[in-house]
């Protein structure tokens, strides 16, 4: 009987597992491998790496720490993706049949999957508790330090603590602490449940533990432990940052402010512009730290500012992530004949503008001009904080700073618990108008951003880029902009007047007849 | 009408097979705890050695601290250093795991003892640093130090586990399924802490101490090959026949790299 029951098994699981497997060779072995080692054509050119799923050991999981994954689970990973990471959603992607034969699929890559008595339990996760405001707040941080986040999340969840420098996954690959201002790239979701679940199961194959332990030992409450998510999830803003084309930059009455923290800021609307790896030019980087800038911008008429704030997790160059940056070029795929030796490269932002603004539609080539079309850029480094150097690049390997210095950019740099702010300043005016861009108000001046962190390894043609956005000077604002709302409304009401009496005046008309 | 019919087949034995699963895992439990297991024999032969390595040791890297203070405090006199080699006089090489790869027979199934084995986290660091453990035994990790330790256990043939302990005074019982040699563990938050574990199914298996021996007793009769791994300088075989209550030598030397 029992021999029978095996073999319809073994043919149930054959069949699932060939319609698994075509879906699998086609979408996913580019970089999971053929056999499901993580070890596909794409994989080195990603981190982190993609999952091998031999060992069959899983970050996102409703489980605890060490056990399988429960199907719905893994659903959960092939339908949404791992957010932050190179894996897509396919839901919309895959029709579920395909999605769940390729789920079979991936468990046959692990014996542990076949073995009956490890069937995944999920935890009971409860609902977050109720409460709100700055208590609940005040007892997830005390939480958060107790039981050790900043260890790794740093004291302010930029993912700057002090053994951040030294994480590794299990294969040895480096990985970052998650900046916990950034929920949105959180690999298994941004929801305070999202946070409570990873607390509790822990991320396994990465240094993040669980933490369920502590619940059972009594050393914080399951309410805490929320409390902990809860804080967690007030570190981010309340939604993505949406990425808005133009930076409107206000003309301020004050002085210009110059220091990254003048409380001028404060007013100033933000703009975030993603960044991505710079893979168009050799060497390409797959694997860029900085994932956006946030953006504000204001003028005095005379002079303009421009406040460049993003999340960095070290003041480059620090020796304590040399070792750090050894993994990361050790990771990936390189298009150098020989492997670079780690250095202690600073942390770099350059600004890129055209020359001058441009008439039509036409702009420069974005990823820093041509030989032809230079652009006009800001170069700032965190080796020399206090300046920046400007001057034209002419293509992505040649940049060639203005003689004698051209017209004066100043900066201003702090780094603050896993963050720069940089502000840059400079007069509208300027008296080389032909490659230094003299800034007027009322006109859409193409913008760009360039970022390297040095303790991942990025210097040069390795860095983080964005395409052309815009910057928009606000003109002061004319008495006519508050006078002619008045004089509509008054125009309207005169002939709204005059409709009513020439209908009363035809109505007495009639009645007269 | 075939592909249907197929289908409803199909689906039944599914049914049957799965509902099958469900009580052959029910009954299995119970099983391991009811079969009588093999005491090994106080008369059994033994196995002792000493382990010694040719060539200079590499220098242990010396451990940064400052972090921890609540750590570093607990050196007062000698600075900490890594323990990838700890070599005792003349060469002797402590921290070697030796246990018999080959030759216990598959049959013989050896209880578990009731007691853990403890891995202590103290001063940062874990003790012992290398350690034996069977299959189906407790680990207890302890955290002595008022610090947060996380404890990763890195494993292919067994589930690997990632635990935390933030305070001193707590503990957590782990057990292992499968032979593994060796399990790796590891605390992310003080990068230089690791410690190996090898998991057998038998009790026959020792660590060598800092004067480079090992012992191995109860040994049933029989040819076994024994195994010595060090965590740097790889492993070793040797081939032993034991009869009766004889003790026989096995000596291995590793040459430094």
């Amino acid at each position: 009987m029992t021999s029978v029951f095996l073999i319809a098994a073994v043919l149930l699981s054959t069949q699932d597992t060939t319609a698994g497997k075509a879906v699998y060779q086609k979408w996913c072995a580019g970089c999971h491998g053929d056999n499901g080692a993580g070890d596909g054509a794409g994989a080195r050119h990603m981190l982190p790496p993609p999952r091998d799923f031999t060992g069959a050991i899983y970050q996102i999981r409703s489980t605890a720490s060490g056990q399988l994954p429960t199907d719905a689970d893994l659903m959960r990973s092939i339908d949404e993706g791992l957010l932050g990471t190179a894996m897509p959603g396919w839901k919309t992607r895959l029709s579920d049949r395909e999605r769940r034969d390729v789920l079979a699929y991936i468990k046959t890559f692990s014996t542990f999957f076949a073995d009956t008595t490890l069937r995944p339990k999920p935890l009971d996760f409860g609902k977050a508790p109720g409460g709100s405001g700055v208590d609940p707040l005040r007892v997830g941080r005390q939480f958060y330090d107790s039981i050790g986040c900043r260890k790794c999340h740093g004291d302010q969840g930029r993912g700057d603590g002090p053994s951040a420098p030294t994480l590794k996954d299990d294969a040895g690959h480096p990985i970052f602490a998650a900046d916990l201002h950034e929920n949105w790239r959180f690999n298994g979701g941004g929801t305070v449940e999202d946070i409570y679940r990873r607390l509790r199961t822990g991320l396994d194959g990465t240094p993040m533990p669980s933490f369920s332990d502590l619940l059972e030992q009594k050393f914080l409450t399951d309410t805490e432990l929320w409390r902990v998510a809860q804080y967690v999830r007030s570190l981010s803003p309340d939604q993505p940052p949406a990425v808005r084309d133009v930076i409107h930059a206000p003309r301020i009455s004050g002085a210009l402010p110059r220091s990254p923290d003048d409380s001028a800021w404060r007013a100033a609307d933000a703009y975030w512009f993603p960044l991505v790896g710079q893979v168009i030019h050799k060497s390409r980087w797959f694997a860029p730290a900085v994932v956006g800038v946030s953006v504000q911008a204001v003028h005095t008429g005379d002079s303009i500012a421009l406040r460049v704030v993003w999340d960095d997790r070290s003041q480059s160059p620090d020796t304590a992530w040399l070792a750090h940056v050894g993994r990361v070029l050790a990771a990936l795929a390189s298009d150098d004949s020989t492997r670079e030796q780690p250095t202690g490269w600073p942390d770099q932002l350059a600004v890129q503008f055209p020359v001058a603004i441009p008439s039509g539609m036409e702009r420069p080539y974005f990823l820093m001009g041509s030989t032809s079309a230079p652009v006009y850029q800001w170069r700032w480094s965190s080796a020399a904080k206090g300046t920046a150097v400007s001057g034209l690049a002419r293509g992505i390997e040649r940049f060639d700073p203005i003689p004698g210095g051209g017209t004066v950019v100043g900066a201003q740099a702090v780094y603050d618990h896993g963050q720069w702010r940089v502000v840059l300043t400079r007069a509208l005016a300027t008296s080389d108008t032909a490659s230094q861009l003299p800034f007027r108000t009322g006109r859409a001046i193409p913008v760009a951003f360039f970022a390297w962190d040095g303790s991942n390894g990025e210097h040069g043609t390795r860095m983080a880029i964005s395409t052309w956005y815009f910057l928009a000077l606000d003109e002061p604002v004319p008495a006519r902009v508050f006078i002619s709302p008045v004089l509509a409304m008054a125009l309207t009401l005169a002939l709204g007047l005059l409709v009513v009496w020439r209908a009363q005046h035809k109505t007495s008309f009639r009645r007269q007849q | 009408m075939t592909a249907r019919l197929f289908t409803v087949v199909g689906g039944m034995f599914l049914l049957t097979v799965c509902s099958k699963g469900d009580q052959s895992t029910v009954r299995a439990a119970p099983a391991p705890a009811a079969q009588p297991a093999v005491t090994p024999s106080e008369a059994g032969g033994t196995i002792t050695g000493k382990i010694k390595f040719t060539g200079t040791a590499p220098r242990n890297r010396p451990i940064d601290m400052s972090e921890e203070a609540a750590c570093k405090a607990k050196y007062k006199t000698n600075p900490p250093v890594e323990e990838t080699v700890v070599a005792g006089p003349a060469n002797a090489l402590a921290n070697v795991f030796v246990y018999i790869r080959e030759g216990v027979p598959a049959s013989a199934k050896y209880q578990a003892p009731a007691t853990s084995v403890v891995l202590d986290q103290n001063g940062c660091r874990y003790h012992p640093h290398v350690l034996g453990i069977m299959v189906g035994q407790g680990l207890e990790i302890v955290n002595s130090d008022p610090v947060l330790h996380n404890i990763k256990a890195i494993a292919k043939k067994n589930r690997p586990f990632n635990v935390s302990q933030p305070s001193a005074g707590m503990k957590t019982v782990r057990t292992f399924s499968a032979p593994e040699v060796m399990v790796s563990l590891q605390c992310n938050v003080h990068g230089w802490m690791n410690a190996y574990l090898g998991v057998r199914p038998d009790p026959f298996y020792a660590v060598s101490g800092p004067d480079g021996s090992f012992k191995i007793t109860g040994l049933p009769p029989g040819t076994y090959t024994i195994e010595a791994w060090h965590e740097k300088f790889g492993t070793q075989t040797a081939t032993v026949t034991v009869a009766g209550t004889e003790s026989k030598t096995a000596n291995f030397t590793f040459a430094a790299r």
